[in-house]
């Protein structure tokens, strides 16, 4: 009991000289959760070199991410948002960590789990809310809504509907890469419940065959909306499911074992072609907001995740291990999200519908200097009641 | 609205031929000295025509690339990517295994970084595996991300009634693309036309779908040397008259200027418009058309319920229903899957004499 007093007393000093003798560039080394599993090829080291200004933006990003995605459900029992709305709060290690690993140069596509992808490669929180209210500041203008997030500049290729459509796109941006190449990768993302699409191992066997530099990541939430992955697939190891391509698995609530893996996966694919990554991840909410999420696993299940493998506890423990910040201090940085993430939807809010006339925009490009709309060929206007 | 003559501009990578490009050619007749060639030009097959279409755009920008099932080393199996796998190699001229739905997934993320991707079905029948991709992402990621990828693939096959080649194999299926929204679809009917289509069809930044036809590949004609590419968005007027107007595309084209001959010789005058812009109609050349002959008569390959002609039907009452005579006459192939019997087959597609009863039934 002494001891116990005497731990927690030394973790509770004053801000003296014992929290700030790391600077921010200082290596830390780092193990991962749990060893990395690999398929036909030899898994990387569970040691993670990273720094103290790494940890802290590891700790903010996510928070944020949480944030925000909280926000929305919120903002969707208002009925701001409308139609389908998937949220991706327990899963933010998988994007955090990967984002560490790569360059804006690299692509992402993913499918309608996509706000917080978005928000990683570079979307600002106004955009993202906007698009979600289908008000005209959105990413997409408004017109794509929670499963259309894009973001060209920032190498984000979406937010896509249909299951496993993404994967062969994933596969022709990598195509593109190497036919210019340009030494960058792409992530093609897709879930438990895609890895039993066809497409996916044509998209697999093309990219084994040309060499293509595609990371195919498994976000493995043991969840295919209602149906759990072992009433779904023979094998759930989707690492394996590769055969003749390697797979890694990796345990996807830890960002550093996240970040390992993408680093390693990107030495990979550039020099020897595709790698498939298992994130071994869990999310909180159901499906979607129309899913309670509760009529096909426990709470007691979700809780007990919630409690054991949080990936913003993680870091927070990290961070509070490793004297990088207090406990207050991390405390603060919440609530300055928070009122970060609440400004951006006030912001969101004020911000108009799009116009009529947007409804025809877009739907093709003006090429070759003839204007064409519809099947017979006359300029539509309309004015919307 | 009609289309203005604008010579390409934007940044493209390589060298461009600065060859002036004609936009509003619309095809002579093959034995009309007067078409747009100031030389004799060449003599070629439909399928050659395509190929040299497809090569000089390759030439011309070195993001073309082919995808397709037996494009490179076998040479296409119509011809048409002959020795373009010996000359830009297997990258650029690719052969992909049997997977439409990830080969098209494929060439549209291609097309959102910026390459300009022709894909190759087979036979048009095979993209049906390939409807997802060719809908939901070729067609709407221009809208749904806001105007921020545009996709400019290509995606060109061979369809319709050939001989005798069976149920799947013999599909027409331009009535099921037409309703995807930011697509566009034309048909090509003859070489000129085939090798300007498909020129505009690579440099257009929009998802276009060429319809060939299994039967037309070996038509020949003779077309100009220099460089010319057509306008996606005109129709072809191919026989002018003052009686009747008949609208046509592909094959039937052929079927119909056969019974023209006939026609001609009962007296009757018709008009034989080419539509080759699927999606969107040239209204505008159709429209002049109604307005002088006052009598529609369309005649497709398509299948009769919710064909190329049903829209066409559609469009033309709702713009031009103050000019018309009498109720357009649409004369489709039959609503069957095509059957194997030579004789049965014939009777699925719209034969001449049927065009001929038509036209007189409308001009009484």
């Amino acid at each position: 009991m002494a001891q116990l007093t005497h731990r927690t007393s030394s973790l509770l000093k004053p801000l003296s000289f014992a929290t700030r003798h790391l600077s921010s560039t200082t290596p830390i080394t780092i193990e991962t959760s749990l060893p990395f599993t690999g398929h036909n090829i030899e898994p990387p080291s569970r040691s993670v070199e990273t720094t103290p200004q790494e940890l802290l933006k590891f700790f903010r990003d996510m928070a944020l991410m949480r944030r925000m995605e909280i926000a929305s459900d919120s903002l969707y029992k208002a009925k701001l948002i409308r139609g389908f709305c998937h949220l991706y709060d327990g899963q933010e290690a998988v994007a955090v960590g990967m984002e560490a690993a790569i360059t804006r140069k690299d692509c992402i596509i993913t499918a309608y789990r996509d706000h917080c992808l978005f928000l990683g490669r570079g979307g600002k929180l106004v955009e993202a809310f906007a698009e979600l209210m289908g008000r005209k500041e959105g990413c997409s203008k408004g017109k794509g809504g929670s499963m259309h997030f894009y973001k060209k500049e920032g190498g984000f290729y979406g937010g896509h509907g249909i299951v496993g459509a993404q994967v062969p796109l994933g596969c022709g941006l990598a195509f593109a890469q190497k036919y210019s190449k340009d030494e960058n990768v792409t992530f093609a993302m897709y879930g438990d419940g895609a890895a039993n699409q066809g497409q996916l191992f044509e998209a697999l066997n093309m990219a084994a065959l040309w060499d293509l530099p595609a990371i195919l990541v498994c976000e493995n939430n043991h969840y295919g909306m209602g149906t759990a992955e072992w009433r779904a697939a023979k094998s759930p190891a989707y690492y394996k499911r590769g055969d003749y391509v390697p797979g890694l698995k990796v345990d996807g609530m830890d960002a550093f074992a996240v970040k390992q893996a993408c680093k390693f996966a990107k030495e990979h694919a550039l020099k020897n072609g595709p790698i498939i990554l298992e994130m071994d991840t869990y999310r909180y909410h159901g499906h979607s907001m129309s899913d309670p999420g509760s009529t096909y696993r426990t709470r007691d299940e979700i809780s007990g995740v919630r409690q054991e493998r949080d990936p913003v506890e993680r870091i927070r423990k990290l961070v509070l291990a490793h004297d990088l910040a207090t406990e207050k201090e991390l405390k603060d940085t919440e609530k300055e999200l928070r009122k970060e993430v609440d400004d951006a939807i006030a912001k969101a809010k004020e911000s108009p519908l799009p116009d009529p006339s947007e409804l025809f925009t877009n739907i093709y490009v003006k090429g070759y200097g003839v204007e064409s709309y519809g099947a017979d060929r006359k300029e539509l206007r309309a004015v919307l009641p | 609205i009609r289309s203005e003559a604008r010579t390409i501009s934007g940044a493209i990578n390589g060298s461009r031929k600065t060859g002036k490009v004609i936009t509003k050619a619309v095809a002579a007749q093959a034995e009309s000295p007067a078409s747009a060639a100031s030389k004799p030009g060449h003599e070629l097959l439909l399928f050659e025509a395509l190929r040299e279409g497809l090569e000089e755009e390759m030439d011309r920008d070195p993001r073309v690339c082919v995808f397709g099932e037996d494009v490179g080393h076998y040479g296409g199996s119509y011809k048409v990517t002959k020795g373009l796998a010996e000359k830009y190699g297997d990258l650029r001229v690719l052969d992909t295994p049997i997977a439409e739905n990830s080969f098209t997934g494929m060439a549209v993320g291609a097309a959102m970084t910026g390459l300009r991707p022709i894909v190759e079905g087979m036979n048009m029948g095979f993209l049906l595996l390939a409807f997802n991709q060719i809908s939901d992402n070729c067609g709407m990621l221009h809208y749904t991300s806001g105007g921020q990828f545009t996709i400019p693939t290509v995606i060109r096959g061979p369809g319709g009634v050939g001989r005798q080649l069976g149920a799947e194999h013999s599909q027409r299926l331009e009535s099921y693309f037409q309703s995807i929204p930011g697509i566009q679809m034309v048909a090509c009917s003859t070489p000129y036309n085939a090798k300007g289509l498909m020129k505009a069809a690579i440099r257009s930044e929009n998802p276009v779908v060429l319809f060939e036809h299994v039967l037309l590949y070996n038509l020949k004609e003779r077309i100009p040397d220099e460089e010319y590419v057509l306008s996606l968005e005109e129709a072809e007027m191919v026989r002018p008259g003052e009686h009747v107007t008949i609208l046509t595309y592909s094959r039937m084209r052929y079927h119909v200027m056969q019974a023209a001959k006939t026609l001609v010789n009962k007296g009757y005058d018709p008009e034989v418009i080419d539509i080759r812009s699927l999606k969107p109609f040239d209204l505008y050349t159709i429209g002049n058309s109604i307005k002088k002959t006052h009598r529609v008569l369309i005649v497709e390959e398509c299948m009769r319920t919710g064909g190329i002609g049903a829209s066409l039907t559609a469009a033309i009452n709702e713009n031009f229903h103050d000019y018309l005579d009498a109720q357009i006459v649409c004369l489709s192939s039959q609503d069957v899957p095509t059957p194997y019997a030579g004789t049965l087959e014939e009777w699925t597609v719209v034969q001449p004499p049927q065009i001929v009863a038509a036209v007189e039934q409308l001009c009484k």
